[in-house]
């Protein structure tokens, strides 16, 4: 199955980043084959709104779980409507994220877990 | 003549200010944008006469009708849509109202539903015209009310804004519809700050202002400086008075706790019509 996390670069070791909304890439991995697809976020520079079309991207990338963090409310009401499962990232790399992903070792959000319009830093 | 009456943030005397002014000057209306937290009528108890309902369109989709191709939300700047392959979904908090998904959509599966945004108030005090906004609880989008509220804004009398705190959007849409800015402003570090901010904002607007300095007794005399230099007319200035504050606690204006001060707020009237003939020569 394919599975996104969220991550501040391209590619499979690139860094966890765990603001859903905000992080500038979505790398999507293959759990089997670790074929690897990054896909650059548009609305990381958006105050409003920037949950939903990142949840849009990952619905339309065909993923069927989410590692990230800090989700908000619409997004998770997208991800939900899209069918896609959100755990709970941990810091480390993607190549990590996907392990403890396989390893069943992720906690699987129910609900959001951050305000509408996301984290700023 | 349309005054607005603005500060740097909540809490400096914005409302004891405009309500003031509009009972001491008679004949006027009084016209409370401040729309999220509306208190004017704490002050002026006017009579009710009217209740409206305040709407907005959002879209809605016809689902039969909606091929998921998503041209639609990759329209709205907002991002108030996200289509999935078998979903539709609209953040009706998120958008803004702008049609734009109902055109580009090629099947007309987009329909336009109102939606209440909040309400408006009006009624009188005696002469006094009262005209308030308020947003509903959990909206964020307070101009189209402030707008509605400013759409009342009668032409044969003064009008008084109490204006929504801060340098927003909401503030500067109130000070755009008025012919000057006063600014009330208290002399308390964290005030002085936010106050700059606003100046800096309606300046660029090119609308002219005046300051009310209140509790001017306290402090160490910085916003007094600073409206000097900024070439900021200072029109009156009221000490911290016992019978103002305890006033406020029992819901009077400024003109029953505080009567001598009355004529000033009169004469404050006249200073405000030169300062505009002044901005427009
Ligand atoms: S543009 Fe129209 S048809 Fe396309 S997704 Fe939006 S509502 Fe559906
Ligand atoms: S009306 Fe405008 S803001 Fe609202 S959803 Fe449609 S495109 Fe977005």
């Amino acid at each position: 199955m394919k599975v996104c996390v969220t991550a501040s670069h391209e590619g499979i070791d690139a860094p966890v980043d765990d603001r859903f909304g905000r992080a500038p890439y979505f790398v999507i991995v293959d759990t089997e084959t670790l074929e690897t697809t990054s896909i650059a976020n548009s609305t990381v520079n958006e105050s409003h709104g920037a949950g939903v079309s990142s949840a849009t991207t990952v619905a339309q990338s065909g993923a069927e779980a989410l590692v990230t963090a800090h989700c908000g409310p619409r997004a998770f009401d997208v991800l939900n409507a899209a069918g896609i499962k959100v755990f709970a990232a941990q810091p480390g790399t993607v190549r990590e994220a996907i392990e403890a992903f396989q390893n069943g070792v992720l906690t699987q959000l129910a609900e959001a877990d951050a305000p509408a319009g996301g984290l700023r830093r | 003549m349309k005054v607005a009456v603005a500060s740097g943030k909540g809490g400096t005397g914005k409302t004891i200010i405009s309500t003031a002014l509009a009972l001491a000057w008679g004949r006027t209306a009084l016209l409370d944008c401040d729309v999220e937290a509306p208190n004017a009528h704490l002050l002026i108890r006017p009579e009710i006469t009217g209740r409206e309902i305040v709407t907005r369109l959002v879209p809605r989709v016809e689902e039969e009708l909606c091929t998921h191709c998503g041209l639609c939300a990759e329209f709205c700047r907002y991002h108030a849509l996200a289509v999935l392959p078998k979903r539709w979904m609209v953040f009706d908090e998120l958008c803004h109202s702008c049609g734009g998904c109902q055109i580009v959509c090629p099947t007309d599966a987009i329909v336009e539903s109102s939606r209440p945004l909040g309400e408006l108030v009006t009624g009188h005090r005696d002469e006094l015209l009262f005209v308030q906004g308020i947003l509903n609880n959990g909206e964020t989008q307070p101009v189209p009310v402030i707008r509605e509220v400013l759409g009342r804004s009668p032409e044969d009398r003064d009008v008084v804004i109490d204006s929504p705190p801060g340098a927003s959007c909401s503030m500067l849409t109130v000070a755009a519809a008025a012919d000057i800015v006063l600014l009330a402003a208290e002399p308390t570090p964290f005030g002085f700050h936010d106050l700059k901010m606003a100046v800096r904002a309606i300046r660029e607007l090119g609308r002219p202002m005046a300051v009310v300095i209140n509790r001017s007794d306290w402090g160490d005399g910085s916003v007094r400086r600073f409206c000097d230099d900024e070439h900021l007319p200072v029109l009156l200035e009221i000490p911290h008075l016992r019978e103002v504050a305890e006033g406020y606690t029992r819901a009077l204006p400024l003109t029953q706790s505080a009567p001598h001060l009355t004529p000033d707020l009169i004469r404050l009237r006249a200073k405000l019509q030169a300062l505009i003939t002044e901005a427009a020569a």
